[in-house]
């Protein structure tokens, strides 16, 4: 079993009148299948509303199927005493960075996590530590996070995870709100926890760009996955995620657009290095 | 509008003084699609509250249609609705019971009779693609896409001559991205509504402006069409900021001898510049060929 397993996992919302009766009932998610296994970086993409952020939202347990199982590290998510082992296990990051930062010193946001693990303090601070150096925040350590850009904050908001010392991360549109710099700093940090610490990354983004280092990658809709496979797999469909409202990179389209007016080249072209390489 | 040599500097006196734009110059003209870049902190949205009054210049002249905005008696609530803003994450600020209701709340306010409201809030609904069946509905409802183009027909129903739009696709997936952007294309060449567009997406502002702004550090250091300014992608770089994914294709395309434009900016550009280039190879080894055989 990988490090985080999804059985038929089903998820529904309900939606109340007035007086609190009579619920509608909305599916968010049906029949989910999934086995992560424990260092790969997985990438979810789906339009507004196809269900991947409640998805998310399950792998740290913040939402509890109504149908089927999710396990992280073999911990049933539905079991109530587990709860803080399970977001021990696995940390969230959100799109907004404002939403998530506590306090009014860099490290002390940081620490918040562990100390409320119960960490003792000689560690905490280890760990405040390495956490902040992990993301190349450590200069900042003493600073207010009012200061900091959107990038910078996010990067604070990661340690924060990264402190609780958990074997997954799951970030739902970390980049949304950050300018070219921000994003470009933000995902280096997440690719290199995957790397050097072999964090499990689970990563939501709407920006294709972000998708291509990925191990895997999954496609929703309507609340199921509809596509997977490896960033190649899935970008040399490009009509297939235009019609689940998604689009793929400027240079995998742009090779695409060169394939269909005659010009020879491999389907499912990533980067501009193998453009040019399949062109000159 | 025109902006003559503003400056508005944050907590004057204080230890905290600090200029968020300085010595702008900057005239736009009736018609114009104009995209603002700039890294977070670049003074791009102290900047275009000055055009409709929200900010007031430290020092310097707010001019539209030759006004002075600030001289005394002038009309700021005239003025706000010919010059519509919409913030960033516009849908946070919807509070009707309905999407109807909401939207009517700017023209009612401008004195307009409930029936002429209604008759604008129709259109400007119209005008962004939300369909009949959702006007009585909570705008609390509707998908994330949806609300956004709820609040931006919010701004439209005052019939402004003039749209500015702070990151108004942020948050949205690529299709409802592409959606508003052309609606509000549309609205630029059908109403000929002035736009102002703020954005993170050098792809975005590539295809959609006539002419691009950039800042940084509080001052205004480019101001061109979009093709020259990413002609300048190594300093746009130092600023935060980049050329769209196809510049630099084409460029490490030039690096390897194919004779391309290095100044293509969008994708229907970079294609047709790139099988002309092919073309011509081919036509060139074809020539060649002949040649070769001749010599035979």
């Amino acid at each position: 079993m990988g490090i985080i397993k999804a059985s038929k996992l089903g998820f529904d919302y309900f939606k109340y009148n007035e007086e609190g009766e009579d619920p509608e009932v909305f599916r968010a998610i049906d029949r989910v299948d999934l086995d992560v296994q424990e260092g790969q970086f997985i990438a979810i993409l789906g339009h507004n509303g196809s269900g991947k952020s409640t998805l998310a939202k399950h792998m740290n347990a913040l939402l509890v199927p109504t149908e089927g199982t999710l396990w992280v590290d073999s911990i049933n998510t539905s079991s109530e005493e587990d709860l803080w082992k399970v977001r021990q296990k696995a940390g969230m990051v959100f799109q907004n960075p404002d939403n998530q930062i506590l306090g009014t010193v860099v490290e002390e946001d940081v620490g918040f996590g562990p100390e409320n693990m119960g960490v003792p303090t000689e560690d905490i601070w280890e760990r405040v530590e390495k956490s902040l150096k992990a993301v190349g925040m450590l200069g900042f350590r003493d600073k207010s996070p009012n200061k900091l850009s959107g990038g910078q904050k996010q990067r604070v908001a990661i340690a924060g995870v990264v402190a609780m010392k958990p074997k997954c991360i799951i970030l739902d549109e970390p980049t949304a709100m950050l300018d070219p710099n921000g994003r470009k700093d933000v995902l280096k940090t997440v690719r290199q926890l995957n790397r050097q610490e072999g964090v499990t990354v689970i990563l939501i983004t709407h920006y294709m760009e972000e998708v291509i280092y990925a191990d895997n990658v999954f496609v929703m809709d309507r609340g199921h996955i509809v596509m997977k496979g490896t960033p190649r797999e899935i970008f040399s469909q490009v009509e297939e995620l235009q019609k689940y409202r998604l689009d793929v990179p400027q240079v995998t389209l742009l090779a695409h657009e060169l394939r269909k007016a005659g010009v020879d080249l491999p389907k499912g072209i990533l980067t501009i290095e193998e453009l040019v390489n399949a062109l000159c | 509008m025109e902006l003559k040599d503003v400056t508005y500097t944050y907590s004057p006196g204080t230890v905290y003084e600090a200029n968020a734009i300085e010595h702008i110059n900057l005239k736009i003209d009736e018609g114009q699609f104009i995209g603002v870049i700039g890294h977070t902190g670049s003074g791009k949205s102290t900047l275009i509250q000055h055009f409709n009054g929200l900010m007031k210049p430290t020092s310097g002249q707010v001019l539209y249609e030759g006004e002075d905005i600030w001289a005394e008696g002038y009309d700021l609530r005239k003025l706000r609705s010919r010059v519509g803003l919409v913030f960033q994450y516009p849908e946070h600020q919807l509070f009707e019971i309905d999407v109807l209701t909401d939207v009517c709340f700017g023209p009612k306010n401008q004195g307009l009779s409930k029936e002429d409201a209604e008759e604008r809030a129709r259109e400007a609904l119209k005008h962004v693609g939300v369909p009949e069946d959702l006007y009585r509905k909570s705008p609390f409802e509707l998908s994330g896409g949806q609300k956004r183009r709820v609040a931006i027909a919010g701004v439209l129903a005052m019939n402004p001559k003039v749209l500015i739009l702070d990151e108004p696709t942020a948050g949205l997936d690529p299709r409802g991205r592409d959606e508003i952007l052309d609606q509000i294309k549309h609205l630029h060449e059908e109403r000929g509504i002035t736009i102002l567009l703020v954005s993170h997406s050098m792809e975005d502002v590539a295809r959609y402006a006539g002419r691009l702004i950039v800042m940084n550090d509080a001052h205004l250091v480019f101001d061109d069409t979009p093709r020259e300014v990413f002609r300048h992608y190594r300093e746009l770089e130092k600023m935060g900021l980049a050329a769209p994914q196809v510049t630099y294709i084409m460029h490490a395309l030039k690096e390897r001898g194919l004779d391309v434009d290095v100044n293509a900016t969008t994708v229907e550009e970079a294609r047709a510049n790139i099988l002309q280039a092919l073309g011509k190879r081919t036509s060139r080894l074809e020539t060649e060929d002949t040649e070769d055989k001749r010599i035979c």
